[in-house]
């Protein structure tokens, strides 16, 4: 029989290593990244087009690529899943309907990246071929924005349900409409979860490679439209890496798609305090 | 005038669901006085002074049948706009509740979503707004900070200024000094002496002290009924009903 301060020592000693090996992993992915892609990394690296396929030169066509899908995606579904949030919340009764839209949304979530890709290609590249320009930087991009929809529905779901009923009261009880009350009670209160939403939609989206393997080109052309091919940092990655053309480019270009979620969450979050500043406590 | 009565309530009836909240009740409101609703808790009285600016339309399962006339007119006939209502009919919340936006819009959200854009318009509201709740010279520095630094009896004034600035006739409170220290509540219930001379104020109270202090009129209210309903002095000095009786001397409630 081990005495009870011994166990609590032990398990203390587990949960502190537990904790401590998610900083480690962490850094030790985000370290041998760094390392490796470091060499690569500069200026014309950022700025230039490659040549001697991909492995001299610079990567641009692909960040623009990249960004461009993410644009897309963030466009697309935004306005929806925001939309359907509020649907959710302020004009259904809480019932089998809502739970119904909730469980879809979840059931989406679960349902594996390539699948979306695979639906991606039948949707967009091939049925509606005549708007999407077929395997274009535009089916990417709405690719991807069906597969970030749940992820933006919940996240706003969640922060428009927990604006407090009695402020909503409060707004009613000054005259105010639904849509007035919506406009200027619950999105300003709710703003910081949607961002959070948008977020961690923003970051898959720019991080996915397989939704969008069937539809990026391997060309590196920098995209004129959006209804033409392009590549992007993870396509890119993936073709360089499988096809073994060269690591150091593979790591350089894996630094900068880090960097760029780096900055894309950073200034996001910044945004997000500029707006919701000095009002809350 | 003084004797005009601006609410008139008859028979009225209130399901939540199954369950019977309000029982048959008419009762008569005088125009510029202050009328108490007292009672123990779960008797009703919310419910029946939500029922004047038909806040409860907003919950779930609500049934009302009866009716309830203001300036002579049923608040629940099919024409009448309730967001109209609601502004003429002002409320103001048990928990002291401003908007999560600075002192100035907080006063200006009412006259906004009511279409005031103009700048000294606004201005002028929140000013007469702020100093007809006394809370002019506390707050006239800094009025572009955040409403949610301020005290809760300060808080409790903003929402009182806040439902006088767009302009209402009636206003109702909701045991409005209920989160409130004594001091702060004093200060509301002088408030409520000045506005009952440019409103129709009806007021839930569960201390009766307060409904004794700043009632012209006071209705006793158990499981849904009005039991009885006359002069604040007359209804706590010899009340009629035994059970008002009970009420007011402690014996339960």
């Amino acid at each position: 029989m081990i005495h009870p301060n011994t166990s609590d020592k032990i398990a203390k000693i587990w949960l502190w290593l537990s904790a401590l090996s998610i900083i480690l992993v962490l850094l030790s992915i985000l370290g041998y990244v760094f390392i490796m892609g470091a060499g690569s990394l500069s200026v014309s690296f950022i700025l230039d087009m490659p040549t001697n396929n991909w492995r001299e030169g610079g990567i641009l066509p692909a960040i623009i690529g990249s960004l461009l899908v993410v644009i897309i995606a963030l466009s697309f579904a935004t306005p929806i899943g925001v939309g359907a949030a509020i649907y959710l919340t302020e004009f259904t009764k809480e019932g089998r309907l809502t739970k119904t839209v909730r469980i879809a949304a979840d059931s989406l979530n679960a349902i594996p990246s390539i699948v979306f890709g695979l639906f991606g290609l039948a949707f967009f590249v091939f049925y509606l071929k005549d708007y999407t320009g077929g395997p274009s930087l535009l089916s990417a991009g709405l690719t991807l924005g069906f597969m970030i929809l749940p992820t933006i529905i919940r996240t706003s779901d969640v922060a428009m349900r927990t604006v407090s009923f009695s402020e909503k009261m409060e707004s009613y009880g000054l005259g105010a409409t639904k849509l007035q009350t919506i406009k200027n009670i619950v999105l300003p209160e709710a703003f910081p979860g949607i961002i959070t939403g948008i977020i961690l939609g923003m970051g898959r989206a720019i991080g996915e490679t397989a939704p969008i393997i069937f539809m990026v080109s391997l060309n590196p052309v920098i995209p004129k439209t959006i209804f033409g091919s392009g590549n992007t940092l993870t396509t890119q990655l993936y073709y360089l890496a499988m096809e073994g053309i060269s690591m150091d480019v593979a790591f350089g270009t894996a630094l900068t798609l880090i960097t760029i979620i780096l900055i894309l969450n950073y200034s996001a979050r910044k945004m997000n305090n500029y707006f919701s500043r000095n009002l809350r406590r | 005038m003084d004797k005009e009565n601006k609410i008139e309530v008859r028979n009225l009836n209130l399901w939540y669901g199954d369950k019977q909240a309000l029982k048959n009740n008419s009762i008569k409101i005088r125009k510029n006085h202050v009328t108490a609703i007292i009672g123990p808790s779960g008797c009703g009285k919310s419910t029946f002074i939500r029922c004047l600016n038909r806040m409860n339309d907003l919950v779930e399962g609500v049934k009302i049948t009866g009716e309830v006339s203001i300036n002579n007119k049923n608040i629940y006939d099919k024409d009448v706009d309730v967001v109209s209502l609601r502004r003429r009919v002002g409320m103001v919340f048990q928990k002291p509740n401003p908007f999560p936006m600075t002192i100035f819009d907080n006063v200006a959200y009412g006259p906004r979503i009511h279409g005031i854009k103009d700048k000294k318009k606004l201005q002028e509201i929140v000013e007469k707004s702020l100093k007809d709740t006394t809370l002019w010279n506390e707050v006239s520095d800094r009025l572009d900070k955040s409403a949610l630094d301020l005290s809760g009896g300060q808080m409790q004034r903003l929402c009182i200024a806040r439902t006088i600035a767009v302009k209402p006739d009636v206003l109702l409170f909701d045991e409005p000094c209920s989160a409130l220290d004594p001091v702060a509540t004093g200060k509301i219930e002088d408030l409520i002496q000045e506005l009952k001379k440019e409103y129709t104020i009806v007021i839930v109270t569960h201390n009766m002290q307060q409904a004794a202090r700043v009632s012209d009129y006071t209705g006793y209210f158990l499981l849904g009924e009005l039991i009885e309903f006359g002069k604040t002095k007359q209804l706590f000095e010899n009340p009629k009903e035994k059970s008002t009786e009970d009420y007011i001397t402690g014996r339960f409630g």
